[in-house]
């Protein structure tokens, strides 16, 4: 189990290095640089500082210098935003968007489980159709759509619920409050709900036909016990495979959450990054992002491992 | 008279499909008395499974049963479901074909058998856990306090269904159903097991039915008979009856059609025919076939797997080579590397002087159309998206280029016609088909091109024993017609030795020993060939109840173990996994008799 | 003469012969017997032939301004308390610089659809042809190929479009291709997974058995078995390009004025959702409506397609 642990370890370090220097390559063939877009200073303080960038000094070895602060787990500074550095930046904005995204994966996983599950047990009846229909509206329409439109309802126009009125902040963080967390986290998870809830029906109605579910039921288990001890585990395997996408996932929607909802999280640096071509604030969020995406894929490996013991000792 | 087990009046199960209602059982009436074996036979689409889900309420949801079915006197057809499974598991308990999918794969074995008691009998765990190793014991499975930790994939096939049986067994059930419990394993694993059955029949006194398609195990084991063909039971009674005085045609029909290792020249059946020309086509020196396999752990060295370790052998024209073994011995390796499927790592194969290791691509190619091959899976075997036409035609327009468009439909249509299909199906997919006729389409295409060597890998394996006897006397007659060789693959011997000349027996990768037909039944020397012949189920009650039997102890050993070669060879024996282990040599003990080295027995 | 007795023998016995039922036919069927598909499919028609002719018979082209209908509603809209009604045939009302938003939502339906469409043709073919070759080489190619595939899937894909649009400047062309670019290592995925399957069956090795050589196995046996998938697969790649292409627009990365797609609309819609929900309602629902579309006729494929419903 652990060899198996570590060979996928060792297989993600070359995955990461790859990441970055496509990145850094890909940033530095695109025309135009950083200073463009700013008055043209005169040449001798262009020199300067571009020097002071080491942009002057040809691409490949400006690669090497990258390289070698990275080691030291210096991300360099922001181009655009001079006061800071860009583990400054990150470290305003990290905690913000592992709150958000954190929250979201739990919620997803959660509800997305229970309905699928739920949905699975009574295959083709009336619980099914509305399951897999609210799924269905959660993989169509996107982010970007759902929350103006949860925003509306809860926020500005706001909603009374069993009598009592529920109006959510329509934006801001305020440092994490509860209230502001809702809407952002919930618009955050639905699309990953539904499709864990998708996946979790179909591999459940596949394990409930299996032979061994037939000799659990064979053996005078009570349908619970079926369910929980011997179909369950079975079942949340595909779901497992598929965590690494669903944080992918939630990554790329915060882009947009944390832009209409006025969240200070590291996204909201990316798209900034990217349109003002602060390569350094690129390459350190997309490092971050990357590394993360790869600690869990590999987490899921051996998750899935535990739960599957035919996998531990295949290559 | 003592109240019957289970007594079952006018059952009826049906099922709701898409294509329409199903009618699988009808009118069921039969009853179980105590201690005594029921053998259910029927080929499928019997019902004889559907039968028994239904009696213990295990239907399919779209599934819906009618009629009587009493346990004891009480009624239980469609009990609720908690009442049932107080039953179930505990009185009356089932056991299905497949070992490997029907345990679950994330629970160990010990777990799964602790589970069982632990519901019925509300067992402390401790208790449990000791019951549950006698019971493993009880069906002879070593080391069982190992095995209680291990998952049911690191365990084989046989010890598998060990396992199930003992988690059957645990809670001393009244009656035990066996849904072809033994149909997914070997033929020496299989007699294991049966034996297994018969012991605890004598010793728990449990009844015990027996549903199977092979009227070789129900002779061993059962008290009584019942037929079933097409959901309805077509004669019941006891054994010798059924056997020695069917009554029904399709009872008859069954008994004639099933191949007699005892007995292979039956009246109305294919033989091999008589050949004169002595002429050698293939000549198979030392042939070894070894695949690289990585072992476990993070650095490991690759061993080699030794598919096929030393193989020689000769095949004159017109003679069918039969070739006999049990899974891993290297029988279907074997046969595509004669056809220069899958690369060989050592010795030669010459067909008609030429070394087929030697000869260009493009001329192996053209080789194809003297060297063709019969697979198991009739449908497997068959391009679904082709028509059976198309499919018949492939080796046609691949091999013989110059044909007119013509030409090749009408010489398709004619060997549709010689193998017992109407040409005006010619444009039908596989999937309209049954297995049997799809087997024909298969052995159409290997015809077409008028090959002088068929291979026939497990090529009736996968058929209903009517359709097999059909099947089988199809090949002959096309065989004798033609005049071509024949390699004729499988793991049954009655069936082997019913239609080829000269038996191979095949032991991981290594011929264990060689003979005419004749000689390998009645003058067989080699230990593994004994336990073969012994294990091979005889459809005539008395003479399977008075075989001699010759037993291997334990499963098959796997390939990867070098020590597994000289199981029957003790003496030579390193007791190291990878050692480098003394070749047993092949001896002539007389002429045209081969038989490996091996221990006195 | 006894050529023309043959000849005439087969004709005879092709008029005899069975039709039979191919696997196509049987999902077809399948297919047409699940309303929610066939309802959606003539839905998705509908919508495209409005995208395509629509704009011909409106009165207004989606570039016009008028200063003096800025952010109206439509005349029917229910809601008495709207600053301004657009009047005449501005039957979706304005949007903020006066421009007619039905006509800008059926442009926005060509500008997505074709993103969509094209951007899924890129994947197909880039997919097809790298899943194909990885499964059916095999062995360290394989290997080695499908590395690439994951390392590549490590990175959320948005991030990669993004860096792509940035790098080339928000080029037009450029959307479609990086779209497919990126859709395409699933597309691999499916294409090796199923292309390995195949390889595997026993029909195959019959094939080679019969001397086909490696082309013909690839263009008789695999390609046509892979199909099935495949096409499901395009289904529902058509909606999740069609989502990234808005997402981008969403974040001024995708489609530039003057052109417009339903990403556009939806974003300046957004903006104006207090004041003018009709700007974000219709080109949404469009788009929402499309997307459910595809879905339902993907999963209605995949039913008909598979193979265990017999």
């Amino acid at each position: 189990m652990l060899s198996y642990a570590i060979r996928r370890l060792l297989g993600a370090i070359p995955t990461l290095f790859i990441i970055i220097t496509l990145a850094f390559f890909m940033m530095r063939i695109a025309p135009g640089g950083p200073f463009d877009s700013q008055r043209r200073l005169p040449p001798e303080i262009e020199q300067n500082v571009k020097a002071a960038y080491n942009l002057d000094k040809p691409v490949y070895q400006q690669y090497f210098i990258y390289l070698g602060k990275l080691a030291h787990g210096d991300l360099g500074p922001s181009y655009k935003n001079k006061d800071f550095s860009v583990n400054e930046m990150i470290a305003d904005g990290l905690p913000v968007s592992a709150r958000l995204g954190l929250a979201a994966i739990f919620l997803a996983v959660l509800v997305g489980l229970v309905m699928g599950t739920v949905a699975a047990l009574r295959q083709n009846r009336a619980s099914d159709y509305s399951v897999m229909f609210i799924a269905m509206i959660g993989i169509t329409i996107p982010t970007f759509v759902m929350a103006p439109i949860l925003t509306l309802v809860f926020g500005v126009y706001g909603v009374s619920l069993f009598g009592y009125d529920i109006s959510l902040p329509v934006g801001g963080w305020n440092g994490g409050a509860l209230r502001n967390m809702i809407l952002p986290v919930i618009v955050l998870a639905l699309p990953q709900i539904a499709v864990i809830a998708r996946l979790t029906r179909g591999s459940m109605v596949e394990v409930l036909h299996s032979n061994y579910v037939r000799t659990a039921r064979a053996k005078g288990l009570s349908s619970v016990q079926v369910v929980l001890r011997h179909a369950l585990r079975a079942a949340v395997l595909p779901l497992v495979s598929y965590l690494g996408p669903a944080i992918a996932g939630i990554l790329t929607g915060s882009l947009v959450v944390e832009q209409i909802f006025g969240i200070p999280g590291i996204g909201r640096y990316f798209v900034q990054g990217a349109l003002n071509r602060d390569y350094t604030l690129v390459l350190g969020v997309l490092i971050y992002y990357a590394t993360f995406v790869i600690l869990l894929n590999l987490l899921a490996d051996v998750l899935y491992a535990i739960l599957d013991p035919r996998v531990r000792y295949a290559r | 008279m003592p109240q019957p087990i289970l007594e079952v009046a006018d059952l009826n199960v049906t099922f709701t499909t898409p294509d329409g209602m199903v009618h699988a059982v009808r009118d069921a009436n039969f009853h179980i008395d105590e201690s005594e074996c029921l053998g259910v036979v029927g080929e499928s689409g019997s019902g004889k499974s559907q039968l028994f889900l239904a009696t213990i309420g295990l239907l399919a949801a779209n599934g819906k049963a009618s009629g009587s079915v009493k346990y004891r006197g009480r009624e239980i057809l469609n009990l609720s479901q908690p009442r049932l499974n107080k039953l179930r598991g505990s009185k009356i308990t089932m056991i299905f074909q497949d070992p490997l999918t029907s345990l679950t794969p994330h629970m160990t074995v010990g777990a799964q058998i602790i589970e069982s008691l632990r519901t019925h009998s509300g067992l402390p765990y401790g208790v449990a856990e000791k019951r549950a190793m006698e019971v493993l014991e009880l069906v002879r499975i070593p080391e069982a306090a190992r095995r209680m930790r291990q998952f049911p994939h690191e365990l084989s096939g046989g010890m598998r269904q060990r396992v199930m049986i003992a988690m059957a067994t645990a809670c001393g059930p009244d009656l035990l159903i066996a849904d072809e419990p033994t149909t997914a394993l070997d033929v020496t694993v299989q007699a294991q097991i049966l034996e297994i059955m018969r012991d605890l029949k004598t010793e728990l006194k449990t009844a015990i039915v027996l549903v199977s398609h092979d009227m070789g195990v129900i002779a061993g084991i059962a008290d009584r008979v019942q037929v079933m063909r097409n959901g309805d039971i077509v004669e019941a009674g006891p054994i010798d009856d059924i056997f020695y005085r069917p009554r029904h045609d399709y009872t008859k029909m069954l008994l004639d059609a099933m191949p007699r290792v005892d007995n292979p020249d039956r009246k109305g059946h294919a033989s091999p025919a008589p050949t004169a020309k002595p002429e050698v086509l293939l000549n198979v020196d030392d042939l070894k076939v070894y695949f690289p396999v990585r072992g476990k752990g993070i650095f490991s060295k690759t061993k080699p797997l030794r598919a096929v370790d030393g193989v020689s052998f000769t095949l004159h024209q017109g003679e069918t080579l039969g070739i006999v073994g049990e899974s891993g011995c290297g029988k279907s390796t074997l046969a595509r590397t004669v056809l220069t499927l899958l690369p060989k790592t050592h010795g030669t194969v010459v067909w008609m002087t030429r070394d087929l290791s030697q000869i260009s691509e493009s001329d192996q190619r053209r080789l194809r159309k003297e060297l063709q091959i019969v697979f198991q899976d009739p449908l497997a075997s068959l391009d679904p998206r082709m028509t059976i036409g198309e499919s018949i035609a492939e080796p046609l327009k691949t091999l013989e280029r110059d044909l007119s468009r013509d030409a090749i439909k009408s010489r398709v249509r004619d060997i549709m016609n010689q193998v017992g299909l109407e040409p005006g199906w010619i444009n039908r997919y596989p999937h309209e088909f049954s297995g049997g006729q799809n087997q024909r389409v298969g052995i159409a295409r290997a015809m077409v091109v008028k090959p002088k060597l068929v291979i026939c890998d497990e090529a009736v394996s996968a058929l209903d024993v009517s359709i097999q006897a059909q099947i089988i006397d199809l090949i002959v007659k096309l065989q004798a017609d033609s005049g071509m060789s024949m390699i004729f693959i499988s793991h049954d011997l009655s069936v082997v030795r019913q239609i080829s000349h000269r038996v191979m027996v095949l032991y991981l990768g290594r011929v264990v020993e060689f003979a005419d037909r004749e000689t390998i039944y009645k003058d067989a020397r080699h230990p593994y060939t004994k336990a073969l012949i012994s294990a091979v189920p005889i459809p005539d009650p008395k003479a399977e109840r008075a075989k001699k039997r010759v037993r291997l102890s334990g499963d098959l050993p796997s390939p990867l173990d070098s020590r597994a070669q000289l199981s029957f060879l003790k003496s030579k024996l390193i007791d190291d996994f990878d050692a480098e282990q003394y070749r047993p040599k092949l001896i002539e003990v007389a002429p045209g008799h081969l038989v490996a080295e091996h221990d006195p027995v | 003469m006894s050529i023309t007795a043959d000849r005439t023998g087969e004709l005879v016995s092709r008029a005899l012969d069975v039709k039979g039922r191919s696997l196509w036919e049987d999902a077809r069927r399948r297919l047409f017997r699940n309303r929610a598909a066939v309802v959606s499919i003539i839905t998705l028609g509908a919508i495209a032939l409005m995208a395509v002719f629509g704009p011909l018979f409106l009165a207004y082209s989606y570039d016009y301004i008028d200063y003096s209908v800025v952010s109206c509603a439509p005349d029917w809209w229910p809601d008495p308390s709207v600053l301004c009604n657009a009047g005449g045939s501005h039957w979706f009302g304005t949007d903020s610089v006066g421009r007619d938003l039905l006509v800008r939502t059926l442009y926005g339906a060509r500008v997505s659809l074709a993103v969509g469409l094209i951007a899924t043709l890129v994947s197909l073919i880039i997919g097809v042809a790298y899943g194909a070759t990885a499964g059916y080489l095999g062995g360290r190619i394989d290997e080695l190929m499908m590395r690439f595939v994951d390392v590549l899937y490590s990175i959320p894909y948005i991030f990669l479009v993004i860096i792509l649009m940035v790098i080339f400047n928000r080029n037009f062309f450029l959307l479609f291709v990086a779209i497919g670019a990126v859709e395409w290592l699933t597309m691999s995925r499916i294409v090796r997974g199923q292309t390995l399957s195949i390889k595997q069956k026993e029909f195959i090795e019959a094939a080679r058995a019969s001397g086909v050589n490696g082309f013909g196995i690839i263009t008789r046996h695999i390609v046509p078995n892979v199909f099935g998938p495949v096409i499901v697969y395009v289904t529902l790649t058509v909606p999740a390009s069609i989502l990234a292409e808005s997402f981008l627009s969403f974040l001024g990365l995708g489609i530039q004025e003057p052109l417009t797609s339903w990403g556009v609309l939806i974003s300046e819609g957004a903006n104006q959702m207090e004041t003018a929900p009709w700007m974000l309602i219709f080109p949404a629902l469009f788009m929402a409506i499309t997307l459910f579309c595809f879905n339902f006729i993907g999963d209605g494929l995949r039913d008909a397609l598979d193979p265990k419903d017999r």
